[in-house]
């Protein structure tokens, strides 16, 4: 296992110190809870809808620097995104957090998020980077089946 | 720098796990309130146990078997040697302190507690000594009182003696906070827990280790803790109680051992502590833990108190000096552990950039969410010491704590 430097990128750091889209949305159409009950690690994610498109994404919480950032980083990227295009990159992001820490990751495909290979490397880390992502998809999956949208794991 | 005076390179020798390069650095294992590391005597203890000793007790009238059993009822004499119980208590061993609770909490819920009953428990009680209690209310209607914190982390004792009253019938609390440190004054609450005719209990999973105990001084009818905290084998933990309560309590479980005879119309059981060891105990870990039971009273717990307060003292001072660490509880009275957030920096990533210094410390709820409930808060960094950790150590993770800043300045 290497050295934990290598988990904390620049990127990472700037969108924990100044997360963007940070803040309710009074008017959403969805209030997605992403919850870690082993850390403690809580976010909320308000979602406004134009038909299929996100149309704004933001979110709330508190969490460590892989789970703030990742939301962070998150909601740029999906904002504006169809809900298949968002599933797709939720699956690419997570899909690489899968692979061995040194296997080469599709850096063109995961644009950004490709910052957070680093976390491979520290398997316990990988649920930080993915909370906010998985209550989103969640919400997603939810809403097929008309179920409740509150997503714990 | 004052090097402990009992220590010095020969007690760290006696632990072979500190040689382990972390990130190629030396470890400094600061998470001694989650486990300790073993000395080479205890694993020897359990290698040996298992190599030329191994049988099973109570059962067998073969050599070995006779050999294993008086081994293993001398390490019972020489816990409750350790923890000052006379002989109007029994030490039952379990698998560790939750196990212990559970135990009481199962006994006492069919001996002794019926609706509207009181039992009372305290603000800083790790989850081990709140959830079987609420477990133990929700099955008897009775009710779970709590005695709030001041916010130096020291009970506030007019509320204890508030909610102490005559439903009140069984008081359970830590002996030392696994997270703020502090040492609650559980002679005095023993005595007027007895005076009001309830039971008391005390998890002495982080005083055992690090203070000296007297249960019959202290007059607790109940007290637990984990070997494994305590230098030992994980998996092995000790039910220390008054022998007519333990008369009282139905076995927790039921199986071989526990029995005095069995028919297929009824059952009677053995005398406690059998009573309450029903299948093959965990002999090797009875074994480690006398091991680490001679060990640490050949140093003497008084020196090991001593030694660890110097460290608290110097760690406290250390990691005062640091900006943007708060230290979260100030108690008069405290064991060897170190709470601690830093503004802007969530105590995960203080552990994961502490780990690539060498630096082992635990970060999270530690068990005890109410606690940080209390606090305001969701998660502390916090470093606990042990009889082998140094003030080099502190001064690393000091200057490891001031880098971590660095990394998000």
């Amino acid at each position: 296992m290497s050295d934990s430097r290598s988990l904390y990128e620049k990127m990472i750091l700037d969108h924990y110190k100044n997360p963007r889209n940070y803040g309710k949305i009074q008017a959403a159409d969805k209030i997605v809870e992403a919850v870690n009950p082993l850390c403690g690690d809580t976010f909320t994610l308000y979602i406004m809808f134009n038909d299929d498109r996100i149309n704004a994404l933001q979110f709330t919480g508190s969490g460590c620097a892989i789970s703030k950032a990742s939301a962070s980083l998150m909601t740029e990227l999906l904002t504006g995104k169809s809900r298949h295009e968002a599933n797709k990159i939720a699956d690419a992001f997570q899909e690489m957090l899968r692979t061995e820490p040194d296997a080469p990751i599709a850096e063109e495909e995961l644009g950004m998020l490709a910052a957070f290979a680093g976390v491979r490397e520290f398997p316990i880390r990988i649920k930080c980077a993915t909370l906010a992502w998985r209550a989103l998809i969640r919400c997603f999956d939810d809403e097929k089946e008309g179920g409740d949208v509150a997503a714990t794991d | 720098m004052g090097q402990p005076h009992y220590t010095g390179d020969h007690i760290r020798k006696d632990f072979p796990i500190l040689d382990t390069r972390i990130h190629d650095k030396p470890l400094i294992y600061l998470d001694n309130a989650a486990t300790t590391q073993k000395p080479q005597c205890v694993i020897d203890a359990v290698t040996r146990y298992y190599t030329t000793q191994n049988a099973n007790i109570h059962r067998g009238i073969h050599t070995l078997s006779e050999a294993a059993t008086a081994k293993y009822e001398a390490v019972r004499q020489r816990v409750g040697a350790f923890i000052g119980a006379d002989a109007n208590y029994t030490v039952v061993f379990v698998r560790g302190a939750t196990e212990a609770i559970n135990l009481a909490a199962h006994g006492f819920a069919r001996a002794w507690i019926k609706a509207n009953d009181e039992i009372l428990i305290t603000g800083m009680e790790h989850h081990a000594n709140i959830v079987p209690w609420q477990l133990l209310c929700e099955a008897t209607d009775a009710t779970l009182r709590v005695v709030p914190l001041n916010e130096t982390g020291e009970l506030n004792m007019d509320e204890f003696d508030r909610l102490l009253n005559e439903r009140t019938k069984l008081v359970a609390l830590t002996h030392a906070s696994n997270v703020l440190g502090t040492v609650n004054p559980v002679q005095d609450i023993c005595a007027k827990a007895r005076a009001q005719g309830a039971v008391s209990l005390i998890d002495g999973a982080q005083s055992a280790p690090h203070t000296p105990i007297n249960v019959a001084a202290m007059d607790a009818d109940f007290f637990v803790f984990s070997g494994h905290k305590m230098y030992g084998p994980t998996g092995i933990g000790v039910l220390c109680g008054r022998t007519e309560w333990l008369e009282r309590m139905p076995p927790y479980q039921g199986g071989g051992g526990a029995i005095h005879s069995v028919t297929f119309e009824k059952t009677t059981f053995a005398e406690p502590p059998r009573k309450f060891e029903a299948g093959t105990p965990h002999i090797a870990g009875v074994l480690g833990l006398g091991a680490a039971i001679d060990y640490v009273s050949g140093i003497g717990i008084d020196a090991i108190a001593a030694h660890e307060r110097e460290l608290l003292l110097y760690a406290t001072d250390a990691l005062a000096d640091i900006e943007g660490v708060t230290l979260i509880g100030a108690a008069r009275k405290k064991v060897g552990i170190l709470s601690f957030t830093m503004d802007g920096i969530h105590p995960h990533d203080i552990a994961q950039l502490l780990d690539s210094h060498g630096i082992a410390i635990r970060a999270g709820h530690h068990c005890a969410q109410p606690l940080m409930q209390f606090y305001g808060i969701h998660a502390t960094a916090r470093a606990s010491f042990a009889l082998y950790n140094t003030q080099e150590e502190i001064e690393s993770l000091a200057n490891a704590l001031r880098a971590v800043r660095e990394v998000f300045a």
